[in-house]
């Protein structure tokens, strides 16, 4: 009786109707309270492109160099994108540059020592990169070492595997037409037109039906118009790009003509939408961020710990495969360096400046893609200014420990404003 | 209202190893009241709600869910018969909001996605049930929320499965003033929304405040269920660390049914304190 006689006054949260100002204010306090997010990413990227569009407007803003970027940060975003799994545990893959190369390694023994078709290849390459994941997770999740060490480990032994698949130091190339496609050929402009449409029209659906949805249950919704200007927000940013990528950018049209999104623009859209899905949209996504907040509560309300610990790291070291697969089409080969020197370091830095947080619990896929451009375009505009790959590390080292200590700072900020 | 009770315990003895933790605990539990089980460490209330919960094995013993024997073999059966345990370091993960803490692990979907809409609207259903009007928004992170606020979403999520016994383990033994007032309140809407519940407290105001009787527990040997309004502060405080008051509590020390006829000596002296 009681019940029912008290449910009559209505849900609990009575909140006032959201307005777009509410929207504002609440976004502001909360980058106040230190959940900043991507916001950093954002500025950063800003600023950098700013920066090198005033020192070096003719090469900086060219569709050529535009389209460098996606290819150039490809196989580094793809890693991030991995790694942002296991950083929401709170733990850390350091073997992932290396995991890309063994991966790399076995793509091209396969495809170019043994002659199979390119898709037995990139089958074999993740499948590698599953193995490697699962081996990783064990040793971490039932062994129970840290895994800091596990990895680390793991980053000294496939440098090895590397160099012992690639016979030692020479390097396997890659000719396959498919796999050198990946990062070396466009789509043909009118596809990227279609791809841009077809998803801008997906995201537009989703995020209606969405609010239509949530709006005839009474539930507290975002205004119509904030929903509007995410959906032309990423219709103008996704129209944008691909217009200036449909761009001519070959030096003599008459010899070859050069237009175009690269192929491996809409293979990392499509894994950002596929990942960004699982984390959000699904109960195994939910038990991650879970398990990466409080691991005892997890336990208790039911959640397979060590199965999610594992299959992070199969998500991390296969993505890791995929970044391989992507940096041995761009080079069209595969030598011992593959996914090594400064590979993983941007691969964390990528996530890490991106927002996902090192201490777990807090992070996105998009954050990986969002850094990756970030230390695409350092990487990129730097090399334009002329500058040697010494300060290239040093300044890119710079912008990851500036990452880490508005990761770290905020992380403070919010434990003091009680907003974590 | 108390005609059956809804969880009855007869008899339960439980061991680790040579240490006997439990002797012959019986316990009554009936729905819409609060049962407030007191105790002082180590007398065997943690284990003992351990084994009604299912996470302890008992070693003897019945028990009898609305006058119906059951076995509860593990959580899971627990859960099926409508007990939920709040513990005391709640488990919620900072990281989530409110609609997220309460139903992890237990997510609604349709296919392979997650029904968020369901949930939230049966979060806040169950919050308007218990009146719970101090958070403002479902969506909010816990880590922005009071620990009293916090300790509300935790006996929310509690409540959400239909539940139809809840037992609190000292809810709460980390909040101030105000936030203890507001808790004890919420318990008490839990028994008078028709629930069960059982309450762990070390603080006598607590549970004299919200308890409709109290059970003590002594040394693993329950001394003494009896009404709230049927004993004082003093008593209570007495069983819980000489295990007898007056009439009430152990009579002799095999701790047997027998009535001691005075030959004890701590009977003839507080006798008739009834």
């Amino acid at each position: 009786m009681t019940t029912t006689a008290v449910r009559k006054d209505g849900p609990a949260a009575v909140t006032p109707p959201p307005t777009v100002g509410g929207h504002v204010r609440t976004y502001w306090s909360r980058v106040r309270g230190g959940d900043v997010g991507a916001l950093p990413a954002v500025l950063g990227l800003i600023v950098l492109c700013t920066v090198f569009a005033v020192m070096r407007p003719s090469s900086f803003l060219s569709a050529g160099n535009f389209a460098n970027l996606f290819t150039q940060g490809a196989a580094v975003t793809l890693i991030a994108m991995g790694l942002v799994f296991v950083l929401l545990l709170g733990e850390i893959d350091l073997s992932a540059g290396f995991a890309s190369g063994v991966c790399a390694a076995v793509l091209a023994n396969v495809v170019t020592v043994l002659g199979y078709p390119w898709w037995v290849a990139v089958l074999a390459a993740v499948a590698t990169g599953v193995l490697i994941g699962t081996s990783l997770g064990l040793l971490v999740a039932k062994i129970g070492i840290p895994s800091f060490v596990v990895t680390l480990a793991g980053f000294l032994a496939f440098q090895g595997i590397v160099l012992l698949l690639v016979k030692e130091g020479t390097n396997i190339s890659v000719r396959d037409e498919v796999l050198v496609a990946i990062a070396n050929r466009n789509l043909a402009p009118t596809l990227g037109w279609a791809l841009t449409a077809i998803a801008v029209v997906g995201y537009a659906a989703v995020q209606l039906l969405r609010h239509r949805n949530r709006v005839a249950r009474g539930l507290i919704t975002d205004p119509i118009a904030v929903v509007a200007l995410r959906i032309g927000g990423l219709a103008v940013i996704l129209g944008t790009a691909v217009y200036v990528l449909n761009l001519e950018r070959s030096r003599n049209v008459l010899i070859v003509s050069l237009k175009g999104v690269p192929i491996v623009v809409p293979v990392i859209a499509v894994l950002l939408i596929v990942w960004t899905f699982v984390l959000q949209r699904t109960s195994y996504g939910r038990h991650i961020y879970a398990v990466g907040g409080n691991r005892e509560a997890a336990r208790r309300a039911g959640i397979d710990v060590d199965r999610i610990r594992i299959s992070v790291f199969v998500i991390c070291s296969s993505m890791a495969a995929i970044g391989g697969i992507v940096a041995a089409s761009r080079a069209n080969s595969v030598d011992p360096n593959t996914g090594g020197s400064n590979v993983l370091l941007y691969a964390v830095g990528a996530a890490v400046i991106g927002g996902t947080s090192l201490f777990g619990g807090k992070g996105r896929v998009l954050d990986a893609v969002l850094g990756g451009a970030v230390v695409a375009v350092i990487e990129n505009g730097m090399g334009l200014m002329g500058y040697s790959a010494g300060v290239k590390y040093v300044v890119t080292g710079v912008v990851l420990l500036l990452a880490a200590s508005v990761d770290a700072l905020s992380r403070r900020r919010a434990a003091a404003t009680g907003t974590r | 209202m108390s005609a059956t009770p809804l969880l009855e315990l007869r008899g339960i003895d439980k061991s680790f190893g040579p240490v006997q933790v439990l002797r012959d605990v019986a316990l009554t539990v009936h729905p819409g009241e609060v049962t407030a089980l007191v105790g002082d460490n180590g007398a065997g209330k943690s284990t003992l709600v351990k084994c009604i919960s299912g996470i302890h094995p008992t070693d003897a013993g019945e028990f009898l869910f609305n006058g119906e024997p059951v076995h509860i073999n593990s959580p899971r059966d627990a859960a099926a018969l409508g007990i939920e345990v709040v513990y005391q370091d709640l488990a919620l993960c900072d990281n989530l909001d409110i609609v997220q803490n309460m139903f992890l692990g237990r997510e609604k979907r349709s296919g392979i996605v997650l029904d968020e809409p369901s949930m939230e609207q049966l979060a806040a259903e169950t919050l308007a049930g218990l009146s719970i009007r101090t958070v403002t928004s479902l969506r909010q992170h816990v880590s922005s929320l009071s620990g009293g606020q916090r300790q509300t979403v935790a006996i929310a999520k509690a409540v959400l499965w239909n539940s139809r016994l809840v037992i609190l383990d000292e809810p709460t033994a980390a909040l101030g003033v105000a936030q203890t007032a507001q808790v004890l309140e919420l318990v008490r809407r839990l028994a008078d929304n028709g629930l069960a519940v059982v309450l762990i407290s070390h603080n006598m105001n607590d549970v004299f405040a919200v308890a409709d009787r109290i059970a003590a527990l002594y040394l693993g040997q329950m001394v003494a269920q009896v009404k709230t309004t049927d004993i004082t502060h003093a008593q209570v405080v007495e069983l819980i660390t000489a295990g007898r008051s007056g009439a009430l509590g152990l009579t002799d020390d095999s701790g047997g049914g027998g009535n001691g006829n005075g030959t004890q000596p701590a009977d003839s002296i507080s006798g008739g304190h009834r």
